[in-house]
């Protein structure tokens, strides 16, 4: 029997006046799966997340979460929760307040070490007993994701969880968001930050105007991409520069100061090859623009010409 | 399946996140405290607030404090307090941003917006019964449990006295609550915008402004602030209940329909816009217009109910047999003061002969003009004694009389009795004109 999915959207179209916010969305989430969510402003990003959240319905289209199929009210399925453009938080209440009055409505364990466990989770022990009203984006991104944690979610629903988030922030929230889908929830999550995608997603969405143009696992994104172009750092940067331009397939730029190849990757792999066989130690080798910001541009620079 | 939290939690998460702001909290700390401070202080001073109603009786019964409160309460205290509550209990969350949370959470708006209206309903109450409370508890250490005289010149027991000041208190909690469904209303129809947490205390100021002006007594009694007046009469005997009963039950319709109208808002707004602010169009045909409708559908149901369509209410005749009661009674009271035998009101027969502008005006309507000459027999004397007064009739049924004489009578503020000098109960009073058609009264 077919694992249920997270969520699964057929079609899925929705309108605000004349604007069209999602032309005909196709979407699977596996079960345990961190799904990213990338696009441009305005692509239809936050609204697919509120269709998710119950914050909206469908103009048409179907869709089922958690095996679920969605109807006209508006109210999330049981088991999903999260947050789309920031989280709610009442600044009048501590951190610690905030949480147990939503446990509370949510008929949740309410008690302290059930709060204090998710606030240590996110890493906000320190500031649990202080109000919200003086707490940075960062904090309140995690006490938003404590807050979510809180229901016991199988599908985690996060707009942009990493905007604010220092290094120890960031740490605690990819660590929080590993877990969970280790024991099998879905996290959908959309951002800006590729790095942050890449880091935690297996699988990745790109949406543009409305319209998924990509959505598959990063390393097909990867693999069907065009040229990219990597930074290379060698031991002998003149040698590395000659060689780079006698093999073929590999285009070498004009930046004199740092070597910057373009190129597939089996020509990048030749290039390689030589280096070593030559005695040039290489130092470093990486993509000036990763493939997911560099699918990212190509695909949303030209939405019309689809997946 | 779709889980939806039960309205009692809903209603609990609300009244924790309005108690934890600090201006309700600083709220229900000043309506439990500051007025039983204010009536004491008051009451203690030499100058009575004798512009309010039983605020000249201050100096001789607690009762009379949360009275003079209630007037005031009436005119400022709830219409802002309603403001301040019932008016931001939506739009709080639209300046926090935290709809989608809470939707989220509670996944029903119709359980979001009964838990808000159903919390914010009690932190009001909560509030009245302070003012209340505060009131009667100031007044009565200050001064003491003495009886009180009524808006008719008749002596209500401590008892009775602490009975009426208690449905009085009550009874203002029916327009205090069409100001709260008004206040939903507006938070609901105009999100963040100020005017929205103004709209309760904007709409009790216009009320205040129609009821000082001569509107026929149909459209008077139509409006929902009505009942902050109309508790006058429980403190006649017998108690003007007809004009009270009417104007609770317009306020409780007024309550119930603009609850109504914000619930239906509540329910189509959007959510996802978070720079929503209201819709203009929305608020006036799904709030303005529905109310405008209710307005003119109550005065013509009060019109038909009472059989009173154009005019005042302010009548010659009506005017002549309140002076006379009240008369009658404060002259008992008099009596009493000065030692000498006991007169019933049956004995004393008063009457009046009331006009207005020295009879150059049709004696109706309200006016500063009228005067009145109040005649009275005593047992076993064939002479009847006549005082004089001029009385200033406000719009709203409510007189002042100012005694013209003679000196012995009403002529002056002090009477000699056996103790030292003391108030003069009929040199001044306040009494109040049924603006429904009555009869003569036993």
């Amino acid at each position: 029997m077919a694992a249920i999915h997270a969520f699964r959207a057929r079609g899925i179209t929705k309108c605000f006046g004349d604007v069209v916010a999602l032309d005909g969305i196709d979407l699977d989430v596996a079960p345990g799966q961190i799904h990213g969510l990338v696009g441009p402003n305005g692509a239809g990003k936050t609204t697919l997340l509120g269709l998710l959240l119950g914050l909206a319905v469908a103009d048409s289209g179907s869709l089922e979460i958690l095996g679920t199929p969605v109807g006209r009210a508006l109210a999330a399925p049981d088991g999903v929760a999260g947050f789309v453009d920031g989280p709610g938080l009442y600044p009048s209440l501590t951190a610690r307040q905030n949480l147990a009055a939503l446990a509370a409505l949510r008929g949740r364990d309410s008690r302290a070490a059930a709060i204090g466990d998710v606030l240590d989770q996110v890493g906000l022990t320190d500031v649990a007993d202080e109000r919200t009203h003086g707490f940075s984006l960062g904090m309140r991104q995690r006490l938003g994701l404590a807050a979510a944690l809180l229901g016991e979610p199988r599908l985690l629903v996060l707009d942009e969880p990493s905007n604010g988030l220092d290094p120890t922030g960031k740490r605690h929230v990819h660590g929080v968001l590993t877990r969970l889908a280790a024991h099998g929830t879905s996290v959908v999550l959309s951002s800006h930050r590729m790095d942050d995608v890449e880091a935690l997603c297996s699988e990745v969405t790109i949406v543009a105007s409305g319209r998924v143009v990509f959505s598959g696992p990063l390393g097909k994104l990867a693999a069907e991409n065009g040229e990219l172009d990597y930074r290379l750092l060698t031991s002998d940067p003149e040698a590395a520069r000659r060689m780079a331009a006698d093999t073929a397939g590999i285009g070498v730029g004009d930046d004199a100061a740092v070597l910057v190849v373009r190129a597939l990757v089996p020509a990048l792999d030749e290039l390689v090859v030589r280096l070593v066989h030559a005695n040039i130690a290489i130092r470093e080798l990486a993509p000036v623009v990763s493939p997911l910001e560099a699918a990212f541009l190509a695909l949303t620079e030209q939405p019309a010409a689809g997946r | 399946m779709t889980a939806t939290v039960a309205i009692a939690r809903g209603y609990r998460f609300e009244l924790v996140k309005l108690i934890s702001q600090w201006r309700i909290r600083l709220l229900v700390l000043a309506c439990w405290i500051a007025p039983a401070l204010f009536v004491a202080a008051v009451s203690q001073q030499s100058t009575l607030p004798v512009d309010t109603l039983f605020g000249r009786w201050m100096h001789a019964t607690g009762w009379a404090g949360p009275l003079v409160l209630l007037g005031f309460a009436g005119t400022w205290a709830l219409p802002l307090l309603t403001s301040v509550v019932a008016g931001d209990v939506f739009a709080a969350e639209d300046r926090l941003g935290t709809w989608r949370h809470l939707l989220v959470a509670v996944r029903s708006p119709r359980r979001i917006f009964a838990a808000k209206a159903l919390a914010s309903l009690t932190v009001i109450v909560l509030l009245v019964a302070g003012l209340a409370v505060s009131g009667t508890v100031g007044g009565l250490v200050a001064v003491g449990n003495q009886p009180l005289v009524g808006l008719d010149g008749h002596l209500l027991t401590p008892r009775d006295a602490a009975g009426r000041v208690l449905l009085a208190w009550v009874c203002v909690l029916a327009p205090t609550l069409a100001l709260a469904g008004i206040g939903l209303l507006g938070s609901v129809a105009l999100g963040r915008s100020p005017m929205g947490l103004l709209l309760p205390a904007l709409v009790a100021l216009a009320l205040q402004l129609a009821q000082m002006l001569p509107l026929p007594v149909a459209v008077r009694l139509a409006l929902p602030g009505y009942a902050f007046l109309a508790w006058n009469g429980l403190f006649t005997s017998p108690a003007e209940l007809g004009p009270l009963l009417i104007g609770i039950v317009v306020s409780l319709v007024w309550a119930v329909t603009a609850t109504a109208l914000a619930y239906l808002l509540f329910l189509r707004r959007d959510f996802t816009n978070l720079a929503y602010d209201g819709s203009a169009r929305r608020a006036v045909t799904a709030g303005v217009l529905p109310l405008v409708a209710l307005g003119a559908a109550t005065v013509v149901a009060v019109a038909a109910t009472t059989a009173t369509t154009t005019g005042s209410g302010i009548e010659q005749d009506k005017v002549q047999r309140s002076v006379a009661t009240a008369f009658a009674h404060l002259y008992r009271l008099q009596t009493k003061q000065l030692n000498r035998p006991d007169v019933t009101e049956a004995q004393l027969t008063a009457t009046a002969a009331c006009n207005r502008g020295a009879g150059s005006v049709a004696a109706e309507g309200p006016g500063n003009d009228w005067r009145c000459v109040v005649s009275w027999h005593l047992p076993d004397i064939e002479a009847t004694g006549t005082a004089i007064y001029q009385l200033d009739v406000t719009a709203d049924g409510r007189f002042a009389a100012d005694g013209d004489g003679p000196k012995e009578v009403n002529g002056y503020f002090l009477v000699r009795t056996p103790d030292g000098d003391a108030p003069n109960p009929l040199w001044q009073f306040d009494g109040n004109v049924d603006l429904l058609p009555t009869a003569p009264k036993g």
